[in-house]
């Protein structure tokens, strides 16, 4: 049912938590609509030296949050917009259509985080 | 590791007697029941001793009531589909009342017939699962052919007004079909003075083998074939017998018969552990079973902050064995629709465990889960809250 990188991750999660003073914040989805998915990030110089996530789902929603960390630390912030849903789904083996939208909510978390610290949303 | 099962309702071990009674008919007593010879006859005995058994389980009047199906589901569409069409080719109505709670089994039927033709009333429920009687009677209509609701509900294990039903629909003339695939063993169950006119049981959930149902037929109850081909089954149900399945389920239903009570009073004993190590130890329960009208052995708990399909996994990597009540489909989170009628809030049925106790289960292994459970718990919270 799982990819073997989706348990791993879930059993393990990197990066947990909020960081507190951050570059960069976004939120997708809610709690209370059963899917939620918080990515704060540290950038210093275009570079993203820290990311933190928090999420609220299945266990292939919560993979998802921790790749993301991985895949989106230590990269420049130009790279890290270039971070797509398929790369995502890749670094977790390959999700199952009806789990693909986690990777599409990853991407698009990253995206948002990065715009609200070049634009200064309030994620 | 060692694996606790709590998941009963879904289905149960194969019992050490169930399995001694059937082995022969799966070696050399291996005849067709329907064959004249000294083989046919053996495996003829076998049936007949086996449809008395599950005639005396249920106080069917006479074992040629009972007609075995290949599981409960059939036995469903069996009843539903074979009166209503019947009712309906006689142009007594068109018309079915059934809960909104039911098995898929009547659901689904339901709703195929609903393309066929039918009307179809779906009884809302209270937040514990039950429906109202007074609905039920103003749904009564003139054309209302089959009132069809089940006993005990698999996912909370609220049980139903079942005999007060049985009167209102006896008042008005109208059959009616009881699933009571999750009470058998577990209640007191008599066909006879309840006044149900069909009632469907499984195998599987008694201890005995899967692909092996029951459909209890009061006498007197018209109803269409489902199944056609041979005489089997005093021409109900073609097909020859699954003689192996059919000794298992009579042996089952023997020793179900004989034990309900000791069995009862130890999932009673078991539910109320764990339901009492969970309150000592676990904040944010909601428990979505009837208070006081619930079989032994379900416990149906939303954890607050807490998502089903993530907290079964970590469960499972426990050896814990339980399931949810939502599924992680395609879109979105969806709660099932038993959790959906009870009105419960999705951020609730998406942390929403179901455990289901049964004969092997031990207070150490309720004592197991508590010990693991809050810190799971608190884990998952912590992936969010923070």
């Amino acid at each position: 049912m799982y990819t073997q990188q989706v348990t791993e991750h879930y059993e393990n999660p990197r990066n947990v938590g909020t960081i507190a003073d951050a570059d960069g914040t976004a939120t997708i989805g809610s709690a209370a609509s059963g899917e939620m998915l918080k990515l704060t990030l540290s950038i210093v110089d275009d570079i993203i030296v820290a990311a933190k996530f928090r999420a609220f789902g299945c266990p292939t929603a919560i993979a998802s949050g921790s790749v993301l960390t991985e895949l989106s630390t230590g990269s420049r912030i130009s790279d890290a917009r270039k971070i797509t849903a398929a790369r995502i789904s890749e670094a977790l083996g390959g999700l199952p259509a009806e789990k693909q939208r986690y990777a599409t909510y990853a991407e698009e978390v990253l995206k948002t985080a990065i715009t609200n610290f070049l634009y200064g949303g309030c994620g | 590791m060692q694996r606790i099962y709590l998941d009963y309702n879904a289905t149960t071990p194969l019992r050490p007697e169930v399995r001694d009674a059937i082995m022969p008919y799966l070696t050399e007593a291996f005849g067709n029941g329907s064959s004249i010879h000294a083989y046919g006859r053996e495996a003829r005995n076998a049936i007949d001793t086996a449809r008395e058994q599950v005639a005396e389980l249920i106080g069917a009047k006479s074992p040629s009531e009972i007609v075995f199906t290949g599981s409960g589901t059939e036995a469903d569409n069996h009843a539903i589909k074979g009166l209503t069409e019947l009712q309906k080719s006689r142009g007594k109505g068109n018309h079915i009342i059934t809960s909104s709670v039911e098995h898929h089994a009547v659901l689904h039927t339901c709703q195929y017939l609903e393309q066929r033709g039918f009307e179809v009333t779906y009884l809302p429920v209270d937040r514990y699962g039950q429906i109202r009687l007074e609905q039920l009677r103003e749904a009564i209509r003139d054309t209302t052919v089959l009132l069809s609701i089940m006993h005990v509900n698999n996912e909370n294990g609220t049980i139903q007004p079942l005999e007060e039903s049985c009167q209102i629909a006896q008042e008005h003339d109208i059959p009616l079909h009881t699933d009571a695939v999750q009470s058998i063993g577990k209640l007191d169950i008599d066909v006879q003075s309840l006044g149900v006119n069909l009632l469907s049981l499984s195998g599987h959930k008694i201890y005995a083998p899967k692909g092996i149902g029951v459909l209890y037929i009061r006498r007197g109850t018209r109803l269409a074939n489902l199944v056609h081909g041979g005489s089997h089954e005093r021409n109900r149900r073609a097909g020859s017998e699954n003689v192996p399945a059919i000794v298992g389920l009579g042996a089952a239903a023997a020793l179900a018969k004989r034990e309900q009570n000791t069995y009862a009073q130890h999932l009673d004993s078991l539910t109320h552990r764990l339901r009492e190590g969970l309150d000592a130890h676990i904040d944010g329960l909601h428990y979505n079973g009837h208070p006081d009208c619930c079989a032994p052995g379900t416990l149906n708990v939303s954890f607050e902050a807490v998502e089903g399909e993530s907290l079964i996994l970590r469960l499972d990597m426990e050896g814990i064995c339980v399931s949810t009540g939502s599924a992680c489909t395609s879109g979105s989170m969806e709660p099932s629709h038993v959790l959906a009628a009870l009105g419960l809030p999705p951020r609730l049925a998406q942390g929403t465990v179901r455990f289901s106790l049964g004969r092997n289960t031990t207070e150490a292994e309720i004592d197991a889960v508590i010990a693991k459970l809050p810190k799971l718990i608190q884990q998952m919270r912590a992936l969010y809250r923070g």
